[in-house]
């Protein structure tokens, strides 16, 4: 494996970076809230045949090593290990040669085509969506113009020369090379068309569960750099005072007893508070707490959590703003209903909480080169950003693209929270040395962005024989698109992230509601692993569990019978039961919880094992079943859903954020509290054999745990949870 | 001066006596493989050893190492615990980001050095510090148990 070295110079960008169509696109749609439709571009094939793979998706050197450009962010979920796979199969590289660097540029080459193509963005689980084409078809190429190259050398006809594990090999004549020999002559060789793909019957990498991670080694030898370990020449560190309350402003504010500490450099004032600049992080640390500030809290947010959802319990039980859906009559066929059932559900805001609080790091050079180092979830916006800050042209801004130690959507952020302040700190000391802003635990957990709090208010009508005739969701809280780049995905006032799951729910119910009110609130929120559909799936998936319990059905069988039309939600359902025991004896006071969810165009299902002793709740045992098209890499789908099963569950048993008087009470891991060892189930995880195109894993294993959980908890104890999260639900 | 031992040799460090030893390891030693993630003792992530103990390094004092041997992830070659957890580590695939894991790693290495075949139970007590945000903990269980029944073998 090649390291991967921090690269401090501007050449390591490949030659094609940013194009003027690129930036163009990502400015007008941050100026003007440019329409983003979420339309797949057609025939990218098209687009891969007339761009040489050997300058836009791959890198060979001399040395025979095999550089991939990745369009897609790896914040841990392993989207540039799967890129490598599909490129490995269809190059017929070996595992040796090949490294991974994330790249951005032009969008025909890295737009994300699950959104159109209009923006490079790595989310909604769709980086093998959009690559899964992109990257074979790239690698495919590229091989045909390896043995082209060669054929040429050798004077042997192409179609006798193979390519396998890093050799190009003509058997005839015995003759065989590495990549290197051939890499110069190959990037010139015309661009092939209609390179035929791989059948699937000849993979030996897609869907090879024995394959392992091409980073892992690194990992585990402290060898894997991140953006808190960026040095360069001279650097310097900065940490942030950022304002105590969302939307105060800065008034005054004295760095005169820090500047007067040895090591601090300066103390300065940018859009987004104070930077106590010093020569390493503790020096930056001990400064900062010698800075005072006044701030003017006019306009800031200064309500209390308590406030903020006894404000959408009362909106809930009002007419929604708007309708996401409206199928049938369901006021109607409500008012004939035998029996109606109602429930409120509560959801707290959440902090994505990554390992690696957030950071990034920013040089000027003295071309009027700016670099930014940082992890970029949607590079093109931030080189936008970036640009107007410094006072330049997004072409003058380069990306350095780093693996982040966690993400979960965190490092997506419209205005580029900290990617903005490295750049407006290293301006504010006149550019005079490259600058790291490392925020600490309480900037990160304090800093927003985070999942939004929201009420559900669920209402179903019962006919005689127990069957739903009629079912209305009203769903209250923020919206994450409104007011941003993305605000044109809000239609008709719906924004599709506070809705997805529950304007999708599977069941065959003839009348159907799904409302919505968007609520003005000042706290700045942000997608969370699985978005809507984290709470919306707990919400629909826990309710339906009530009308079951109700009407004292099996929930598996009901749930079955509702999704007649939907088979691939009903296969992982079946699969689940089975897998777990689904009616079998269980041991003594365990009790089993089930739920199906789609999110991403992803099929999971889970079933819950737990036992509750007082309030105290432990889940044994989750078993799920997985549909996500081909299986591309299966031992990453196992622990994405693995993980994705903890960081639910730590959310819904005890990870909240709440505010006094406007102020976040939690500021570490001491008050908010994500899942530990000592609560981990053991997670057993059933793949779909299936010949579909692929879809994500990174965010679909989340949102079915809380549910299955919850109705286990309910079987078990008795007690429905309807505020999140269980701790708070259990004692309340 | 700070004078301890660190990765098997000998080291000087001139710098703030009140300084966290996580601080001096990533910006005086140069040594960024032990990470910061809470500052508080509650995350994990800085885990090193000191005199064969893991512990915190964002809550320990460079004034207080003097004289101390510290190993960190850098400095584990050689030992054969930490060499078949780092092989176990891979094998079973438990990064994912793999932020936390030189702590994890850390962490467990001393657990097992202790205890040669530590329960779920003791896994529990020994690992609870170390937070996975990815939550690659069943993976670091399994990895615990493999590598104990590979160094027992």
């Amino acid at each position: 494996m090649l390291p991967r070295k921090i690269s401090q110079s501007v050449s390591a960008q490949p030659e094609f970076n940013v194009s003027r169509r690129g930036f163009l696109l990502s400015a007008a749609a941050t100026a003007t809230g440019l329409a983003i439709g979420f339309k797949p571009l057609s025939g990218h094939a098209a687009e891969s045949t007339s761009v040489n793979p050997l300058a836009a998706y791959l890198e060979i050197a001399q040395d025979g090593s095999v550089t991939i450009l990745s369009s897609q962010f790896d914040m841990g979920q392993g989207s540039y290990h799967g890129i490598a796979t599909l490129v490995v199969e269809e190059l017929g590289a070996s595992w040796s040669q090949v490294d991974v660097r994330g790249v951005t540029g032009d969008l025909a080459l890295y737009g994300n085509t699950a959104m159109g193509g209009v923006a490079q963005i790595t989310g909604g689980s769709t980086s093998m969506v959009t690559s899964w084409d992109r990257y074979r078809m790239a690698a495919a190429t590229a091989r045909e113009m390896l043995i082209a190259a060669a054929a040429a050398d050798w004077n042997v006809p192409a179609g006798e020369i193979t390519v396998k594990a890093g050799q190009i090999i003509h058997e005839a004549s015995a003759r065989a090379a590495g990549f290197g020999t051939f890499a110069k002559a190959a990037a010139s060789m015309p661009v092939p068309t209609n390179v035929a793909l791989k059948s699937p019957a000849d993979w030996t990498q897609i869907g090879n569960p024995d394959l392992r991670r091409y980073d892992r080694v690194g990992k585990t030898k402290g060898q894997q750099d991140f953006t808190i370990d960026v040095k360069l020449p001279g650097m310097l560190t900065a940490v942030m005072i950022h304002p105590p309350k969302f939307g105060a402003t800065l008034t005054a504010f004295d760095g005169s007893k820090a500047k007067a500490l040895k090591g601090v450099v300066d103390v300065v004032a940018i859009d987004r508070g104070i930077a106590v600049v010093a020569q390493d992080m503790w020096t930056a640390l001990k400064g900062r707490d010698l800075v005072t500030a006044d701030w003017d809290e006019s306009k800031a947010e200064t309500r209390s959590t308590d406030e903020i959802l006894s404000e959408y319990r009362a909106l809930a039980k009002q007419a929604p703003q708007a309708m996401a859906r409206n199928d049938g009559d369901t006021a109607g066929a409500m008012a004939q209903a035998d029996k109606v059932i109602e429930a409120t559900y509560e959801f707290p805001y959440l902090a994505h909480a990554s390992m690696e609080p957030l950071n990034a790091v920013a040089r000027m050079s003295p071309e009027g080169v700016l670099e930014v180092w940082g992890g970029h979830q949607m590079p093109g916006l931030y080189q936008y950003i970036a640009s107007q800050i410094a006072e330049t042209t997004p072409d003058k801004v380069v990306l350095h693209i780093l693996k982040t130690g966690g993400g979960f959507g965190r490092r997506g952020v419209p205005d580029a929270d900290v990617v903005a302040e490295s750049v407006a700190v290293a301006k504010a000391i006149g550019w005079k040395a490259p600058v790291k802003v490392q925020w600490t635990r309480e900037n990160d957990m304090r800093g927003g962005r985070y999942r939004p709090a929201y009420v559900h208010q669920m209402r179903a009508g019962l006919d005689k024989e127990g069957k739903i005739i009629a079912w209305e969701n009203h769903i209250v809280g923020q919206s994450i698109m409104d007011g941003g780049p993305f605000a044109s995905m809000v239609q008709n006032g719906v924004d599709p992230t506070s809705v997805e799951g529950s304007s999708t729910l599977p069941y065959s119910i003839p009348n159907m509601s799904v409302g919505l009110t968007s609520t003005k609130v000042g706290v700045p929120v942000l997608w969370w692993r699985s978005v809507g559909s984290t709470h919306t799936g707990y919400a629909t998936e826990v309710f339906l569990d009530e009308i079951i319990d109700a009407v004292g059905a099996d929930p598996v069988a009901y749930r079955l019978a509702l999704l007649k039309d939907h088979p691939r939600h009903a296969a992982v359902l079946k699969l689940a039961a089975e897998k777990a025991g689904w009616g079998k004896a269980l041991p003594e006071g365990h009790s089993l919880g089930v739920s199906v969810h789609e999110s991403f165009s992803s099929y999971v299902a889970q079933v819950a094992e737990v036992s509750v002793d007082g309030t105290d709740i432990k889940v044994h045992r989750v078993v799920a079943a997985v549909d996500v098209g081909t299986a591309i890499n299966p031992d990453t789908i196992k622990a994405q859903i693995e993980g994705g099963v903890g960081f639910g569950l730590g959310a819904i048993l005890q990870e909240e954020i709440t505010m006094t008087k406007g102020e976040v009470d939690q500021g570490n891991y001491d008050t908010y509290l994500p899942l530990r060892i000592d609560h981990m189930p053991q997670v057993e995880v059933h793949i779909m054999p299936s010949t579909e195109s692929p879809t994500g894993v990174g965010e679909p294993g989340v949102p079915p745990i809380g549910p299955a959980v919850a109705n286990a908890v309910f079987r078990a104890s008795g007690r429905r949870i309807r505020t999140l999260p269980f701790s708070k639900g259990m004692t309340a | 001066m700070t004078k301890f031992t660190l990765n098997g040799a000998e080291i000087s460090l001139d710098a703030d006596p009140d300084m966290p030893l996580l601080w001096a390891l990533r910006d005086h030693a140069g040594l960024t493989g032990t990470k910061f993630g809470c500052g508080l003792a509650q995350c994990g992530a800085c885990t090193v050893h000191l005199d064969g103990v893991p512990t915190r390094s964002c809550q320990t004092f460079l004034g207080d190492v003097e004289g101390a041997s510290i190993t960190t992830i850098e400095g584990v070659t050689g030992n054969k615990v930490a060499e078949t957890v780092q092989k176990v580590w891979a094998d079973l695939d438990v990064p994912q980001c793999g932020y936390c894991q030189s702590g994890q790693i850390m962490s467990a290495v001393a657990l097992l050095a202790e205890n040669p075949k530590p329960s779920d139970g003791d896994i529990d007590d020994a690992m609870s510090g170390n937070l996975c945000r990815c939550a690659t903990y069943q993976r670091i269980r399994a990895g615990i148990h493999e590598a104990a029944r590979r160094l027992e073998a």
